[in-house]
C-alpha cells in the first residue's frame, strides 16, 4: 500500500469574484523510499498540492473535495492539533528560503534538539548527541563545535543542509520538499540533492519534491507528475516522462529545455502562457496553446488516460472503440 | 566629430566592447563613526570584479556565467556605464565608454535588459509611455504620429499587439513583461545590448521564447549581445564566446563551444558537472563540496584553491596568470603546469 495516497483532492479560494478552482480532481500517490516529483510552471498548483497535502493552506483557501491519506488514515479532515501532531512526527517539511525556516533566535542546535523533544522521548543529553549526529550526516563540518552556532552565522548551502537535519530528525515517513534547491548555485544544489537523495533512500522516507527545475527532477525522483493548470497532465516513470513524453504540454516543456549536451538552433517554444484561474477554458484548459488539439479538446475535459509508461490527461490516448473508462489506478 | 567607423574591415577588426584589465571595488567599510571607536577600525573594500578583460566582436555574443556573488552583474553595469571602473577601462568602438557615454549619439546605441521584469518597468506608466521614453529622450522621433507608429512597430517586433501600448505593465504576464523591456531597450536602435539574467525570472516555456525572440533580433538587426546568466544551458544557446567567473575574476575565456566541449579550469568542470542532465536521469555523482568564499576576504592565491582538487602549495600563494592553450585562456596554475590533462 502507498504511503501517501491523494484522490481527487481539490482546492477552491473564494474571492470577491466568485470562486477559483486552484487544484482540480488531483490524485496521486507515492511509496515509502520513493521520490516524486512535481513539476510545473509558477501557477500550475504544485505549491498548493503540497500545502493542502499538509494541511497548511493559506485562508481562504480551503479544500473542496477529494482526500488525503497516510498510510491508510485520513488526515485532511483532522482537527488542527491532531494534524499538527501528524505534521511535526511523520511529515518533515523542507522549503526554498532556509532562512524563513531557521529561528534566527535560537541556536541550530536547540531548534534540533526541540524538534526532536517534541516527537521523540529523548533525554537532554541524549537529544544533543543526535543533534550532533545529525548535523554531520549533513555534512556540517566541526558538527560538535557548530551545534551551537545561530543561523547567520552558516553560507546559505549549510543553512540548507542544517534545514534538511531538522526535517529528517523526527525521522518523518514522508518529506515534503518545496523547490529545496532553488535559491542556491548549481554547485551547491548538486550538494543537497545527493544528500536528500541519500538521506531518504537510507531511512525509506517517501518524498514529494515540488520544483519547477526539470533537471532536479531528472536526478532525483522515481516517478514525477506534471501539472497544468491545477492539474496533473501526465504522471509516470522520471524515464518516460522525459524520453518520451505522452501529453502535449510536457512534450513542449521537454523541448523548451535548451540542452546542455548540445547547441540548437532554436529552442522549441509553446506559444502563448498558462490560462489564469478565473479564465481556465472549456476542455482541456492546454487547449489554446496546443499544436494537436481537434474538436473533443474544445468541449470534453479529459481525465488521465493510461498512454503506455505513463499516464496522461489528453484525448490523443483515448481509446477509441471502447467506452471511456476511468482508470482506478492513476499509480503508474 | 571623432572618426566613425564606416568601412566594414574597420568594424570587423574593432571590438564592440572592450574591457582591459578592469577592476572595480566597493567600499564595504563601517560608517566613519564606528570605526573612530573601534580603535584602528579600518576601511574594507570588496572587490567585486579583479582585472577583467574580454572584447565583444560586433553582432555576436558573449555571456558571463558564474555563481551569486562572482561579480558578472557588476560587469554588467560597468559595461552600460551604470558603474565607473576603479581601475582599468572598458572601451566602446575603440573609444572610451566614459567619453562614449557623454555624448547622446553613441549612448543611444546601448542598452540594457534587466532580470526583473516586475521591477524594471514604471506600473505607473502605460506601456507605450515606456517605450516612447528612449525616443523622447533623445529626440529621435518627434512628431505625435511618428512617435505612435514607432511604438506600435516596435511592439509588433517582440510579438505583442499594436493595440497593448494602451495597457498599464500590471496586466502583462512576467513572459510578456519582459517583451516590453525588450521593445523598451530597442527603441533607441542600438546595437549593443547587456542582458543581465534576461529570463531568469521566467517559466521555461516562456524562457524559451524570449531566448528565441532575441536569438531572432539579434540575427536580423545584427545585435551585439553581453548575456550575464548563472545557467549554463541558456549560455550554450545563447552564446559565440564565454567567460566563466569565479569570486570577480574571468577564469576561463573562450570559444563558448570550445569551453563546453572541453573544459580545462577545474572550476568549469565542476560547473559543468553539477547540471542535472536531462539525458542521463538519475546519474549518481559525487559533488565538489564547499561553496563560494566572501568577496571581502577571498583566499590567497588562487581564489578557487579551498575548492580545488589539485590545488598544490603554488595556487595557494600565487595568483594564476593566464595560460592560452588554443583558443581558451585559462587562469589556473595546474593547467599551466600540465597537471590536468587536456
Amino acid at each position: 500500500m502507498a504511503l501517501l495516497t491523494v484522490s481527487n483532492l481539490s482546492v477552491e479560494f473564494p474571492t470577491r469574484r466568485g470562486l477559483l478552482r486552484a487544484l482540480d480532481d488531483v490524485s496521486f500517490a507515492i511509496d515509502a523510499g520513493e521520490i516524486l516529483g512535481v513539476v510545473g510552471e509558477s501557477g500550475a498548483g504544485k505549491s498548493l498540492t503540497g500545502a493542502a497535502v499538509i494541511g497548511l493552506l493559506e485562508p481562504p483557501g480551503r479544500i473542496a473535495g477529494g482526500e488525503v491519506r497516510l498510510s491508510g488514515e485520513r488526515i485532511d479532515n483532522l482537527p488542527p492539533e491532531r494534524l499538527r501532531r501528524i505534521r511535526g512526527r511523520q511529515i518533515g517539511t523542507i522549503f526554498q528560503d532556509p532562512l524563513t525556516t531557521l529561528n534566527p533566535l535560537y541556536s541550530i542546535g536547540r531548534q534540533l534538539i526541540e524538534t526532536m523533544q517534541t516527537h521523540m522521548r529523548l533525554s537532554d543529553s541524549e537529544a544533543r548527541k543526535r543533534a550532533i549526529e545529525w548535523l554531520e550526516r549533513v555534512g556540517i563540518p566541526a558538527a560538535a563545535r557548530r551545534v551551537d552556532a545561530y543561523p547567520h552565522e552558516f553560507s546559505g548551502g549549510m543553512r540548507q543542509r542544517v534545514v534538511v537535519a531538522l526535517a529528517l530528525c523526527a525521522e518523518p515517513r514522508l518529506i515534503i520538499a518545496d523547490e529545496p534547491t532553488t535559491a542556491l548555485d548549481v554547485s551547491v544544489q548538486a550538494q543537497i540533492i545527493t544528500l536528500l537523495k541519500r538521506l531518504t533512500r537510507d531511512h525509506g522516507t517517501a518524498v514529494m519534491l515540488v520544483t519547477h527545475d526539470m533537471g532536479v527532477i531528472a536526478e532525483t525522483a522515481d516517478r514525477v507528475a506534471v501539472m497544468y493548470a491545477g492539474r496533473i497532465a501526465e504522471i509516470g516513470p522520471v524515464l518516460s516522462v522525459i524520453k518520451h513524453p505522452a501529453h502535449p504540454y510536457t512534450e513542449g516543456l521537454m523541448g523548451s529545455i535548451p540542452p546542455i549536451e548540445h547547441r540548437v538552433a532554436r529552442l522549441r517554444q509553446i506559444d502563448g502562457a498558462m490560462p489564469r484561474l478565473n479564465a481556465i477554458p472549456p476542455g482541456c484548459a492546454f487547449n489554446p496553446r496546443c499544436p494537436k488539439a481537434f474538436a473533443r479538446c474544445f468541449t470534453e475535459r479529459p481525465d488521465l488516460l493510461d498512454a503506455g509508461a505513463t499516464v496522461a490527461a489528453c484525448w490523443l490516448h483515448a481509446p477509441i472503440d471502447r467506452p471511456l473508462v476511468r482508470p482506478a489506478n492513476t499509480h503508474a | 566629430m571623432p572618426e566613425v567607423s564606416t568601412s566594414a574591415r574597420a568594424v570587423a577588426t574593432t571590438p564592440m566592447l572592450e574591457a582591459i584589465g578592469v577592476s572595480h571595488h566597493f567600499d564595504v567599510s563601517p560608517p566613519f563613526l564606528q570605526r573612530l571607536l573601534a580603535h584602528g577600525g579600518k576601511k574594507q573594500s570588496l572587490r567585486a570584479v579583479d582585472d577583467v578583460s574580454f572584447a565583444i566582436a560586433p553582432g555576436t555574443t558573449l555571456s558571463l556565467v558564474g555563481e551569486s556573488g562572482c561579480g558578472k552583474s557588476t560587469v554588467a553595469r560597468l559595461a552600460v556605464g551604470l558603474y565607473t571602473p576603479s581601475m582599468g577601462e572598458i572601451r566602446f568602438e575603440g573609444r572610451l565608454l566614459s567619453a562614449a557615454r557623454a555624448q547622446s549619439d553613441l549612448r543611444r546605441r546601448m542598452n540594457m535588459i534587466f532580470q526583473d521584469p516586475y521591477a524594471s518597468l514604471n506600473p505607473r506608466w502605460r506601456v507605450r509611455d515606456i517605450i516612447a521614453e528612449p525616443l523622447r529622450t533623445f529626440d529621435i522621433v518627434h512628431s505625435a504620429p511618428a512617435l505612435r507608429d514607432r511604438v506600435a512597430a516596435l511592439l509588433s517586433q517582440v510579438g505583442l499587439a499594436p493595440a497593448d501600448g494602451e495597457k498599464y505593465p500590471h496586466e502583462f504576464s512576467g513572459g510578456q513583461r519582459q517583451r516590453i523591456s525588450i521593445a523598451r531597450a530597442l527603441s533607441s536602435e542600438p546595437e549593443f545590448l547587456v542582458c543581465d539574467e534576461p529570463t531568469s525570472a521566467l517559466d521555461v516555456s516562456v524562457q524559451a521564447q524570449i531566448l528565441n525572440l532575441m536569438r531572432d533580433l539579434q540575427l536580423r538587426l545584427g545585435l551585439t549581445y553581453l548575456f550575464i546568466s548563472h545557467n549554463l544551458a541558456v549560455v550554450r544557446h545563447m552564446s559565440d564566446r564565454l567567460g566563466v567567473m569565479y569570486l570577480g575574476r574571468i577564469v576561463e575565456l573562450g570559444p563558448a563551444e570550445a569551453i563546453f566541449r572541453t573544459p580545462r579550469h577545474p572550476y568549469t568542470r565542476l560547473l559543468l558537472d553539477a547540471i542535472p542532465d536531462l539525458e542521463n536521469p538519475g546519474r549518481s555523482r559525487t559533488p565538489v563540496g564547499g561553496e563560494v568564499p566572501s568577496p571581502i576576504d577571498p583566499p590567497p592565491g588562487c581564489a578557487f584553491h579551498p575548492r580545488c582538487p589539485f590545488a598544490d602549495a603554488r595556487c595557494r600563494m600565487e595568483k594564476p596568470g593566464y595560460t592560452r592553450t588554443r583558443d581558451q585562456m585559462v587562469a589556473c596554475h595546474a593547467v599551466e603546469e600540465g597537471r590536468i590533462a587536456p
